[in-house]
């Protein structure tokens, strides 16, 4: 596991904490070289999570936290965002390309985080929060075998 | 998020300058609709050239913005959209529901 690029963040649920989350990700993401229009997506679609953990999960009580983990997982990105909310159904979600949709102002966050992440997934955090998992696959990732195999041969 | 509101003839233009997303651009850029609607502008053209990003709270605002104004009897059009915000609200088919242009003039001119 390449630790240089993990991170653990615990951020108050105000929507501000949003960008020191964002100064940490943007330095980690270009020190994974990722091509500028990824990293711009990937930032949007972490966005998207905490503001759904910070106003739908926490319901911005700034005494709940968002916890957020970042790390390189074989050849991907795996971003956890962790609310400490009372859970999600994401099967009840409406189809903002929906006609009748297309014209509410809001409904579009998980959207987004689907169209530019490569997968994203809910659950239940240990605490019974929603858990959202965040993967993008990274190109030319260094993987734990060939990192090993690096090491190895120093 | 800063709004700079200016008129051009009978145009209000509202310039947004940096982020549009959740918790202060998203509420600039309303209080700036509520606030140039309740002036009577009937022809708005948001000028998008300096929005940096923009979240699902941004263009959810843009949407109320639009409905707004056309439950007025007023128009909305946007011009100088960045290439990730015509990204952002083309997988959304937002790009369908908004007249945009390429310039702040063909804008302007759009409305007479």
């Amino acid at each position: 596991m390449p630790e240089e690029y993990r991170f653990h963040l615990a951020i108050g649920s105000r929507f501000e904490n949003i960008e020191l989350v964002q100064v940490v990700l943007r330095d980690c993401l270009e020190r994974l070289g990722m091509e500028e229009d990824t990293r711009h997506w990937v930032d949007v679609a972490v966005r998207e999570a905490l503001a759904n953990a910070i106003k739908h999960g926490n319901e911005q009580n700034p005494s709940k936290q968002v916890h957020v983990d970042l790390a390189v997982e074989e050849d991907e990105l795996v971003i956890r965002v962790e609310d400490e909310g009372g859970g999600f159904d994401p099967a009840h979600l409406g189809d903002p390309l929906a006609p009748e949709n297309l014209l509410r102002p809001n409904g579009r966050g998980i959207f987004y985080m689907k169209s530019f992440m490569d997968t994203i997934q809910y659950g239940s955090g240990p605490g019974g929060g929603t858990l959202v998992t965040l993967r993008k696959r990274i190109p030319g990732a260094k993987t734990d075998s060939s990192q090993d195999q690096e090491e190895g041969t120093e | 998020m800063n709004v700079n509101v200016r008129q051009s003839g009978d145009v209000t233009i509202l310039d947004l300058k940096g982020r549009i997303t959740i918790g202060s651009g998203d509420v600039a850029l309303r209080n700036a609709i509520h606030e140039v609607m309740n002036k009577g502008a009937q022809k708005v053209l948001i000028n998008m050239a300096d929005v940096s990003t923009i979240d699902s709270s941004g263009i959810g605002e843009l949407v109320s913005a639009y409905t707004t104004a056309t439950n007025r009897g007023a128009k909305l059009k946007l011009a100088n959209l960045p290439a990730k915000v015509t990204d952002i609200l083309t997988i959304t088919q937002l790009i369908t529901v908004f007249d945009v242009y390429d310039s702040e003039a063909e804008g302007v001119s759009s409305f007479s």
